[in-house]
């Protein structure tokens, strides 16, 4: 019942003109980042964070202009799966698999309509998700001391290749890769300087929004370049809208039991919206006896995308409630919370109940604002898929520069971002992914400290590590985390380039 | 009407001018004048120059408006260069300064920087020290905290929002150093990000104690999971901290303010130095002020110009001692 009246206070806040222009500007940035292929979620966020600094925005309105871009990306990410067998991002993939038959048999606007819904409803039952399990795991959070954070850190890195992740290896590699820039600085625990070299820029550290901005947007303008990429895409044309209230009754149940699925794979550290719509395709897939999965059946449309989107707020709880990001948009807007002197955690519930609560309720407001764009107005997206990108990057390159030079005034700054942009382009460019990089730089930091912090506490006794139910319990789910995805990885990864493979044969 | 405006102007001026005989001529700023709050947007410096911007130009003292310039980096030793090298002469600046600063000026994190080579104007409020424990804790009284570090200074470990060597650090080996306390390096301080992580530490019930600063602590001592043992402030605090006793009840004569403040480039003018330091005295004084001090939980604390700078080196004449003292700095 408490949490219902906050909840009304945080529609208070969601529905005041400027947070619902803001939610709205969000979602349509968002659904065009996420249609635009390579784009991502991340890439998208990390390209408006700077805006939202250079707008001098308030904590809040950052935070609801960027999960509507999130949320709106995750809808976006369909579009080009759909209309040109492209995902838009990774989580998008599973769409490809029925969308494109779909829009091939002439149902490309059928297909458009109910993926929509079908996202609709994924993040709507992962918003009330989040609305009952972050309170809950926010009061849990006192019981995380020291130890018990290394242990949640060490899971948080033990799950980061996933099960979708291609190469361990490489993950690995990123990750310390994260970690090295990360001990940048002055030490927090010593006040020693570490790799400064007398810099003054270089005292507190390589800030992470220059980091992902440079790796991720600058990145993608190398590639564009590299590309020489100048026209759009061709896709296929879209037909007239024929959608009956059965078509949508027969994809219902389908888009519930995905937008859960997706919830719990995006709560968990590390898994993610990639996995979350691939299992609830899979789910689908096995359940349905009748049905032509792979062939265009709208279902298979709905579940990968009511999965995703449903992963996509259930990362936000991990996030909210113990500073962990359970994906790397959420990452991205831990970093940002960050520099905004938020720090996430339980006491973010308690100290900034406007903001936490305005934000879950933006989330329910953005789904709605979502579902109307999305529906008579994909038309509009559509159009602006094939805006060449030689128009579009030079905007995205002259936000990320001005936005990161108002952060800090400092020319300094700008070197650091084009220098993370070309260690982004190199890292990509030998498929190392940017993701750990970021997780390493933000969650090392923290895990470190906790470390020296439990073995302060315990007086130098390294079994300070396990001595608790808990911590035992985050050390048992690291291990499996990290053995799992050696054992069932490679299964679950040849039976999605199959499904994948047999579309593209047909 | 611009005319009148300007001749009014004009014989005020010259009536200022005329009763001040010690200036050479009267300052007046620009339209717009800059205040570089030396971190991201969101903190403490970015609200001091936000807030006393504001009321600057509501009161009319600025006639355009104050530009806030986030400038990170360093703790504030980015801004404090940029100061120093770059605008040392400039009459229209204001840089937003703490005891975070006087701290790592002390302990020479601003390589080849002193407090000499700024001038300092004002400080405009405080938000005082406090020492702090768990709802279960069995120490009561600091008092007996103190008697406690005295037998085993290791015995209570503390917790704080500050890095090691940070004010949050040094508030309690100020209070121990007061309190006799042998051996002050073997005392356990843990670093946290910020004072609320370190908190919510203290209120689980991992960590011993607290030490940050009283605005940090109101949540949890209204809820009753915090017990404040002391408040390191030469009087009592109004309400609703007038319950806490302060350290110097209990016999340990320490006082730590955080202060929120300003310098001026060193160079600036004498007469626009004057200027500043009349400009805020005026400023403490206004009811607005008074307001924003009230909404935001800061305290009285009020110095300025020459007494401010003596206050200035006085502090970081003792931070480097403390931190000599404790083998931070050689």
């Amino acid at each position: 019942m408490e949490t219902m009246s906050l909840l009304m206070n945080g529609f208070a806040v969601a529905l005041t003109p400027e947070s619902i222009m803001f939610a709205v500007i969000g979602a349509i940035l968002g659904t065009l980042i996420g249609a635009l292929p390579g784009l991502g979620p991340a890439n998208g966020v990390a390209i408006l964070i700077p805006l939202a600094f250079s707008l001098g925005l308030s904590p809040t309105s950052s935070l609801i202009l960027l999960t509507s871009v999130y949320a709106g990306a995750m809808y976006g990410g369909r579009i080009s799966s759909i209309l040109l067998n492209i995902p838009g991002d990774e989580p998008a993939m599973m769409t490809c698999l029925d969308g494109y038959p779909m829009a091939l048999k002439g149902k490309a606007a059928e297909a458009l309509a109910i993926s929509a819904i079908a996202s609709f409803i994924g993040s709507f039952i992962a918003t009330i998700g989040l609305v009952i399990l972050a309170p809950i795991l926010s009061k849990f959070a006192l019981k995380f001391g020291p130890s018990e954070y290394f242990a949640l850190f060490v899971l948080a890195f033990a799950t980061l290749g996933g099960v979708t992740g291609k190469n361990q290896v490489k993950t690995v590699m990123a990750a310390a890769i994260g970690l090295m820039i990360s001990t940048v600085g002055i030490d927090i625990s010593t006040g020693v300087q570490r790799y400064t070299f007398n810099m003054l820029e270089l005292f507190e550290g390589v800030d992470f929004i220059i980091a992902i901005v440079g790796l991720f947007a600058i990145s993608e303008l190398f590639f564009f370049l590299e590309r020489h990429a100048g026209d759009g895409l061709k896709q296929v044309a879209i037909n007239k809208l024929k959608l009956t209230a059965r078509d949508i009754l027969n994809v219902l149940p389908t888009s519930i039991r995905g937008g859960i699925l997706g919830f719990i794979a995006g709560v968990l550290p590390g898994a993610g919206a990639s996995l979350g719509s691939f299992i609830s395709y899979s789910l689908e897939k096995k359940i349905s006896d009748k049905g032509e999965f792979g062939k265009g059946d709208p279902r298979g449309v709905a579940a990968p995308e009511s999965g995703n989107n449903g992963a996509a707020s259930g990362a936000l709880v991990p996030m909210l409630t113990l500073g962990v990001p359970g994906s790397g948009t959420t990452a991205v807007l831990l970093a940002m919370l960050i520099s905004l002197n938020i720090s996430p955690g339980p006491m973010l519930f308690t100290q900034n109940p406007d903001l936490v609560w305005g934000v879950i309720a933006a989330m329910f407001v953005g789904n709605f604002v979502l579902l109307l764009l999305n529906i008579p107005m994909v038309g509009i997206f559509v159009k602006l898929l094939s805006v060449p990108p030689k128009y579009l990057m030079p905007v995205v390159t002259l936000i990320a520069s001005v936005g990161i030079y108002s952060v800090s005034h400092s020319p300094t700054d700008l070197y650091f971002m084009v220098a993370f942009g070309v260690l982004g382009y190199i890292l990509r460019k030998v498929d190392i992914p940017l993701v750990p990089v970021i997780l390493g730089l933000l969650l090392g930091p923290e895990m470190e400290k906790s470390l020296r912090h439990a073995l302060v506490l315990s007086d130098g006794d390294w079994s300070v590590l396990f001595n608790s139910g808990l911590s035992i319990g985050l050390w048992t789910v690291a291990i499996l985390g990290l053995v799992l995805p050696l054992i069932v990885g490679p299964i679950v990864r040849s039976k999605m380039r199959k499904s994948k493979d047999s579309v593209q044969d047909d | 009407m611009l005319t009148k405006m300007s001749l009014k102007t004009v014989l005020l001026s010259s009536v200022v001018a005329l009763s001040a005989v010690s200036q050479a001529q009267a300052f007046e700023p620009n339209r717009s004048v800059d205040c570089i709050a030396p971190a991201a947007p969101g903190g403490g410096w970015d609200f001091t120059c936000r807030s006393v911007g504001k009321v600057l130009v509501d009161q009319d003292y600025i006639k355009g408006n104050v530009q806030t310039i986030n400038m990170g980096g360093a703790g504030g030793g980015v801004a404090f260069a940029h100061t120093v090298s770059k605008r040392a002469t400039d009459d229209n600046l204001i840089v937003a300064a703490s005891t975070a600063t006087t701290t790592r000026l002390a302990q020479g994190q601003f390589p080849g920087m002193h407090t000499d080579q700024v001038r300092w104007v004002a400080t405009l409020g405080a938000d005082y020290g406090v020492i702090a424990v768990g709802k279960d804790s069995k120490y009561t009284s600091l008092t007996q905290m103190m008697n406690a570090l005295k037998k085993d200074p290791s015995a209570v470990k503390f917790a704080g929002g500050s890095a090691s060597g940070g004010w949050d650090h040094l508030k309690v080996l100020m209070t121990a150093k007061e309190a006799h306390v042998g051996n002050l390096p073997k005392i356990r301080y843990l670093a946290f990000s910020g004072g609320s992580e370190a908190l919510v530490q203290v209120v689980g019930g991992h960590i011993d104690a607290f030490t940050g600063d009283i605005s940090e602590v109101k949540g949890f001592m209204e809820s009753g999971d915090l017990r404040v043992l002391a408040v390191l402030s030469e009087k009592r605090l109004p309400a609703p901290f007038d319950k806490i006793p302060t350290a110097l009840e209990q016999g340990i004569s320490s006082v730590a303010p955080n202060w929120r403040g300003f310098y001026v480039p060193g160079n600036a003018s004498k007469a626009s130095y004057d200027w500043w330091v009349n400009t805020m005295n005026e400023l403490y004084a206004t009811p607005e002020w008074k307001g924003v001090m009230a909404k935001n939980g800061l305290m009285p604390f009020h110095k300025s110009g020459e007494e401010l700078t003596k206050f200035v080196n006085n502090q970081t004449l003792d931070i480097k001692i403390l931190s000599k003292d404790i083998g931070l700095i050689k």
